[in-house]
């Protein structure tokens, strides 16, 4: 064994004056950073193992721990900062690829945070969604062209549709990559304020076939516990092509996360490595798509909308296009910044666009083409709060995914080291011992809370624009201005710039 | 400054509509008088009045009333109507003298039918053969604008007040059986005469009250099927999703209304089953068309005109009936003015339409 370069990220600091020596933090910790000694009756703490999750400042009773940032100075390089130089010490060490987990964490622009909404003064009267009604219902799914009637009948079928009570859902999220306490969490949540939540690509558990009507079923390259009555389950099918996360890459869940019940669910042997292939091995291009959209739609009969997620990527209005084309009722386009369980750092950090601008383009290409209204567009990859979702609809989107958001909302620290499956929170994990600390019904109270302060907010917005349903800020770019953006950008997003 | 169709620019307003449902016509005097009681709800940047019936001796002719800003655009314009249309009859909109009117443009009208050659060539069927002109009209040709294009009416709009522009073009020479009018008050100076209402496409004709927050969304939605909003006004946006849902979609009258005005979705679900099928469907389907934030508007056709308000009435619209003659107006007073003691005044409901038809007409 040579010498490791690797330093601690953080410094764990133990205030001997308010410690109790009760041990909590040495039982909580499954990274193993706090020891007691009997011989010495004493604490240690080992830096080097602290992933900065807050489990143990959370839960001492005396407030005596403080997590601080390692200090450690190498000479100053703006171009040889510490992550890159780290990065190369770790990567020489071991010779394999560098993983992560959650969104991409640089500090490219967040063109969120130069979006401005409008809001009504004189010449049209906001509205008080305390006083009068304030419509956020949305509907996902293939839409006609026209109604017809005659003789006052309506004569055209609507094609099936996902009923939304606001138009934000949970995004894709495996069992397996998350613990089923999580997964529960998440579907009580979705039942309960009337929205959906995503199973990822990781098959349904028995336990949450009761929550169906709340499922969008996922079909990703692995084909993982894919069969009909899974098919059958939900309401809605999304075929994942990719995520914005590890755009053109598959996934990898170690088989050490295969346990019995991860097993069972994605028909897999336990203890087995779920690979999913980086494409899926039937469709090498769009008439290969279109096969598969209609496949499952003929599995079940045409009674479910069947969307397509992509990773948005330099090209990704042409590739919607072609989806919309393919037959897809719903297109998901995930945004470079989307969080995922486990990824190669390099990958996640450099690979894709920002969700804001391929919205702008995926929206105004499908609307150049006329087949906007045909599709629904929805999108992920980093919605942070209730203003970026009005931002999102007000650029085109038909609704949003959340992941990150409802993981936080479950206790998530942001840690990004999901990947080791040692959640200290019991969300990425399938240890037995961690996932028992996520309660899935505070859990779930805990999620839908969030939904439910998110839809009180994007109502005042709304409102104060002067605007009662939602769907009329969809694709409503007037309601957006741009600060500190180039021409290119606002061209892009086909937004003025604030005070034009 | 950009004029208007460069820059988006909100107004206020006042609307005014007559309609006698036996078709018989009356002269453009009294609805100046109606419009002219509100005076102040303009703010002399824009009135405007649609006529039907005007021109019963060219009612199988498209009447273009033209707007030229230099005899350049006129020459250019004539030979594509020259090229598109045989044109039966053309000249000067006659107008007097009024001193708060001014810098007007050339003022043509022609009355005209499409070369069915043209029509045949171009596969379209005759109503979208002339939009397609109109359409090109406006955003091709610089420094024209066509002010109306429908058969045996009339738009007439200037800067102005509403009463001065009725001035301008001698309205009490004309006889029609429906008549609405606009005053505007809108928060920046377009000083361009094509800006003033109403708004027109065919027969249809638009006026309006209020700003809608749903702009965007409606305007792009509506793009999707091929109309044109170069004027980036909400009038404009209004006339092209009726045309659509009426025109081209075919949808019944009370459906088109539903659309722009639909139902709380806690109301559609108070619905028997069957009715909630048909306004769900609408809802899903158009849901871009549903016109958001204050509105009064009446829309004309030749078969009479629809008034309705935003669903939650953010915007003044009354309504009165007295014998044949069905008024409808931002104030009560502008009714009262021209028909002091009408046998009903109402107030209707947000989103509930005022309809009057002529005699025969089953839907508008």
């Amino acid at each position: 064994m040579t010498l490791s370069m690797n330093t601690p990220e953080f410094l764990v600091e133990r205030n001997l004056d308010r410690c109790i020596k009760c041990q909590v933090c040495v039982g909580q910790c499954a990274n193993e950073v706090h020891k007691y000694d009997k011989e010495t009756d004493s604490l240690s703490c080992e830096d080097l193992a602290c992933v900065g999750c807050h489990r143990c400042v959370t839960l001492c009773p005396t407030h005596a721990l403080t997590i601080k940032k390692f200090p450690l100075e190498f000479r100053t390089n703006a171009n040889w900062t510490p992550s890159t130089i780290n990065a190369i010490y770790k990567q020489a060490e071991s010779g394999g690829i560098l993983l992560t987990g959650m969104g991409n964490d640089k500090p490219y622009p967040i063109y969120w945070d130069h979006l401005l909404l409008n809001a009504s003064q004189v010449t049209n009267p906001s509205i008080d969604p305390l006083r009068e009604p304030m419509e956020v219902k949305t509907y996902l799914g293939r839409k006609p062209d026209k109604l017809d009637f005659s003789d006052g009948e309506l004569l055209t079928e609507i094609a099936p549709q996902v009923e939304l009570e606001l138009p934000i859902m949970f995004s894709a999220m495996s069992f397996g990559s998350i613990s089923l306490n999580a997964v529960k969490s998440l579907a009580a949540a979705a039942k309960e304020v009337g929205t959906m939540f995503n199973t990822g690509e990781g098959g349904l558990h028995q336990d949450l076939y009761s929550y169906g009507d709340n499922a969008i079923v996922q079909v990703a390259s692995g084909r993982f516990g894919v069969h009909s009555q899974y098919l059958e389950a939900g309401t809605a099918i999304e075929i994942k092509i990719g995520q914005g996360a590890k755009p053109g890459i598959g996934g990898h869940l170690p088989g050490e996360k295969v346990g019995r019940e991860v097993s069972e669910t994605r028909m897999i042997p336990e203890g087995s490595d779920a690979l999913s292939p980086a494409p899926h091995h039937d469709i090498y291009s769009i008439e290969d798509l279109r096969q598969l959209i209609y496949s499952l739609k003929e599995a079940t009969r045409y009674k479910k909308p069947v969307a397509v997620k992509i990773a948005a990527v330099h090209n990704v209005a042409a590739i919607a296009s072609g989806i919309a084309r393919a037959g897809a009722d719903i297109i998901t386009i995930d945004g470079f910044r989307g969080g995922t369980g486990a990824t190669p750092l390099r990958t996640r950090d450099n690979v894709g666009i920002p969700i804001e601008l391929a919205l702008a383009a995926v929206d105004s290409r499908l609307r150049n083409e006329s087949i906007r209204h045909q599709v629904s567009l929805v999108v992920a990859g980093s919605l942070r709060n209730s203003a970026d979702v009005m931002k999102a609809i007000a650029l085109g989107a038909d609704a949003v995914y959340i992941a990150s958001s409802a993981l936080l909302a479950l206790g998530c620290h942001m840690c990004q080291k999901c990947y080791t499956g040692k959640c200290n929170w019991g969300i990425a994990t399938q240890d037995p011992n961690l996932v028992k600390r996520l309660n899935p019904e505070i859990g779930a109270q805990r999620a839908a809370n969030l939904l439910r302060a998110w839809k009180h907010e994007i109502k005042e917005m709304l409102g104060g624009m002067g605007i009662n349903a939602i769907e009329s800020l969809r694709g409503n770019r007037l309601m957006l201005r741009g600060v500190g953006l180039s021409d290119r950008d606002l061209e892009i997003l086909g937004v003025k710039a604030a005070g034009e | 400054m950009l004029r208007e169709g460069q820059v988006r620019i909100p107004s206020g307003c006042a609307i005014s509509g007559i309609i006698n449902r036996k078709g018989n016509r009356f002269s453009g005097e009294k609805i100046i008088e109606s419009i002219a009681v509100m005076h102040d709800r303009s703010n002399g940047l824009g009135g405007g009045f649609a006529a039907y019936g005007i021109y019963p001796e060219y009612k199988d002719f498209y009447a273009f009333h033209m707007f030229y800003d230099n005899l350049q655009a006129k020459e250019d314009v004539e030979h594509f109507f020259n090229e598109h249309f045989s044109v039966e009859l053309s000249g000067i909109i006659p107008t007097r003298k009024v001193s708060s009117i001014k810098k007007s443009p050339i003022i043509w009208r022609y009355f005209m039918k499409p070369l069915p050659d043209k029509i045949r060539d171009s596969e379209l069927y005759e109503d979208e053969y002339v939009v397609q002109c109109v359409m090109k009209i406006n955003s091709k040709f610089s420094g024209a604008y066509v002010v109306s294009s429908g058969k045996n009416m009339g738009a007439f709009k200037a800067v102005g007040y509403p009463e001065d522009v009725g001035e301008f073009y001698k309205l009490e020479e004309y006889q029609g059986y429906t008549w609405t009018a606009h005053g505007r008050f809108p928060t920046n100076t377009p000083g361009w005469w094509g800006g003033a209402h109403p708004f027109t496409l065919l027969d249809w004709s638009v006026v309006h009250n209020g700003e809608i927050s749903s702009y965007d969304a409606n305007r792009r939605y509506v793009e999707m099927f091929g109309y044109d909003c170069s004027l980036q006004t909400d009038t404009e946006a209004i006339t092209y999703a009726f045309d659509l849902l009426l025109r081209k979609h075919g949808l019944p009258l009370d459906m088109a209304i539903q659309t722009v005005a639909a139902p709380f979705w806690d109301s559609i679900a108070h619905m028997d089953e069957k009715q909630q099928k048909v306004f769900k469907a609408l809802r899903i389907t158009y849901s871009s068309l549903l016109i958001n934030g204050p509105f009064s508007i009446i829309l004309g056709s030749k078969n009479g005109f629809v008034a309705l308000n935003d669903r939650i009435k953010l915007r003044a619209l009354v309504a009165a009936e007295d014998n044949d003659t069905l008024y409808v107006a931002s104030e009560e007073s502008a009714i009262r003015a021209v028909c002091p003691k009408p046998e009903r005044v109402w107030s209707p409901r947000g989103g509930e339409p005022v309809i009057g038809l002529l005699e025969g007409a089953d839907s508008i």
